[in-house]
């Protein structure tokens, strides 16, 4: 379970997170849709602490931390927290300097300390599971965009994360590349990895997200099953919302 | 029979190549080695320590990219002892050259540091890294990779730098060369097969710059961004 309680984010005088509570099912997927600015990438990125919230709360599992803008938390504290989750990036940033499978054995070796064989069996499975096995030893300059994004999605499954981040997974992709990583998160999602994703792809979070929060302007406007938000939103600005992305998918 | 310039250029070769071994090597090699160190902390301090911090170092690369080296070997090697600080030749033309080099490969490594992607950054903390080990797995091997063009550089001019190290009495291979100036009366003959010894040493190390280059780029292109 991972809960988020009033948490406040401001960049400079930019109020860009205002008071957003959350909470995150195990087991499920749940898509945070909004517009562009609404605040759904810094949501996602408050939970990992890339970004530090001024105030409230982020616990995942049993680890907690309460934020206040007086006191900073302690390294040992968010990195605690961090090592809960694992991210998927919209522009992938696998490590160029390394081969795919390097790239899944990273944290592994280094964060966790594995021995290396014993990361590269672990690694060598995940990058099965995302159909990039025959890849492996590939270096990120030779893989197309799609292929990419499945090996970070590899990657960063690799610690046995808690919560699986997507920051726009799919939207550095063209259709067909993204179909590729739509499957696969799906098929993640089936065998019920926990995962909060932030999209503009109707048709990723459609398929696979089982909840959704429509976040506008730092705000949580709407908050539901899946099918509800995207079939039969209550407040106005969800239906706008949801009928341009529908709008843009047929277009 | 040989001319007459090139028993010159053969008699003179063995004390000449003395020279280079015994001091110009060690002082290119071990002041480039120190200076980037140096040049690594001022880059880390300019780029993530407090404000002050950051100021002493910029104050320290402001002055010695400020004044020339020349100036700076005097001041350290005739200057000092002033104040009660007296070193022998070798040691005044190492700091000297150390603190240079720190100064110019400081801004070299600040920027590459810089160059490096904030979002390979936040790849390595997504995965629970902390600072110093992102540091070390990610970013320097990418930093270094586009450090090694500008950073030869560097060390081959300091190749040649140290040539100034004779100004204050360092034994190396310019000075030698003087030396033998000095009895046989021929500065065209013996500063020419100066000049082609440091030729020699500069084409041999900018071979193994091209070597290292090709081994550090073995991983491709960058990926910018999207696909």
């Amino acid at each position: 379970m991972i809960i988020l309680e009033a948490i406040d984010k401001s960049f400079q005088d930019l109020h860009v997170l205002k008071g957003v509570s959350l909470s995150v099912p195990e087991g499920a997927v749940t898509a945070l849709i909004g517009p562009s600015g609404s605040g759904k990438s810094t949501l996602l990125r408050c939970v990992n602490l890339l970004e530090i919230p001024q105030s409230g709360r982020v616990q995942i599992d049993d680890a907690s931390i309460a934020f206040s803008p007086s006191s900073k938390p302690t390294r040992q504290a968010v990195l605690a927290l961090r090592r809960k989750t694992g991210m998927v990036f919209q522009n992938f940033q696998l490590f160029p300097h390394l081969t795919a499978i390097e790239n899944v054995m990273e944290g592994l070796i280094v964060v966790l300390k594995w021995p290396r064989e014993r990361a590269r069996a672990r690694a060598h499975d995940l990058l099965e599971k995302v159909g990039m096995a025959a890849k492996a030893e590939s270096w990120p300059a030779n893989l197309s965009g799609g292929q990419q994004q499945r090996v970070a999605i590899a990657r960063a499954l690799a610690p046995s994360p808690k919560v699986l981040l997507c920051d726009e997974p799919t939207s550095a992709l063209d259709p067909e590349l993204a179909g590729e990583v739509v499957e696969v998160l799906a098929q993640l999602a089936r065998e019920g990895t926990t995962m909060l994703m932030a999209t503009h792809d109707l048709r990723l979070a459609y398929t696979i997200a089982g909840n959704a929060v429509f976040l506008d302007r730092g705000e949580i406007v709407e908050a539901g099953p899946a099918r509800q938000v995207f079939g039969a939103p209550v407040k106005d600005r969800t239906r706008q919302f949801v009928s341009s992305l529908t709008a843009q998918a047929t277009a | 029979m040989l001319p007459h310039w090139l028993s010159l250029m053969i008699a003179s070769l063995p004390s000449l190549a003395w020279a280079c071994v015994l001091f110009t090597v060690p002082l290119t090699i071990l002041s480039f080695a120190f200076g980037i160190a140096v040049g690594f902390a001022t880059a880390l301090a300019r780029l993530f320590a407090p404000a002050p911090v950051a100021a002493v170092f910029r104050f320290y690369v402001w002055l010695f990219r400020g004044t020339p080296l020349l100036v700076q070997l005097f001041l350290i090697f005739y200057g000092l002892p002033s104040l009660g600080i007296v070193l022998d030749a070798f040691p005044a033309a190492l700091i000297g050259f150390t603190l240079n080099v720190g100064a110019y490969s400081s801004e070299i490594i600040r920027a590459v540091l810089v160059a490096v992607p904030k979002g390979q950054w936040e790849a390595a903390y997504s995965i629970g890294m902390t600072w110093s080990q992102a540091m070390r797995r990610t970013v320097l091997p990418q930093a270094s990779r586009i450090a090694v063009p500008p950073l030869s550089n560097t060390f081959i001019s300091l190749v040649k730098d140290t040539s100034l190290a004779a100004a204050i009495t360092v034994p190396e291979l310019f000075r030698a060369g003087q030396q033998i100036v000095a009895t046989s009366y021929e500065p065209l003959i013996l500063y020419i097969e100066v000049a082609l010894i440091y030729l020699a040493v500069s084409s041999i190390l900018s071979s193994l710059q091209v070597r290292l280059e090709r081994r550090l780029s073995r991983y491709g292109g960058y990926i910018e961004a999207a696909s």
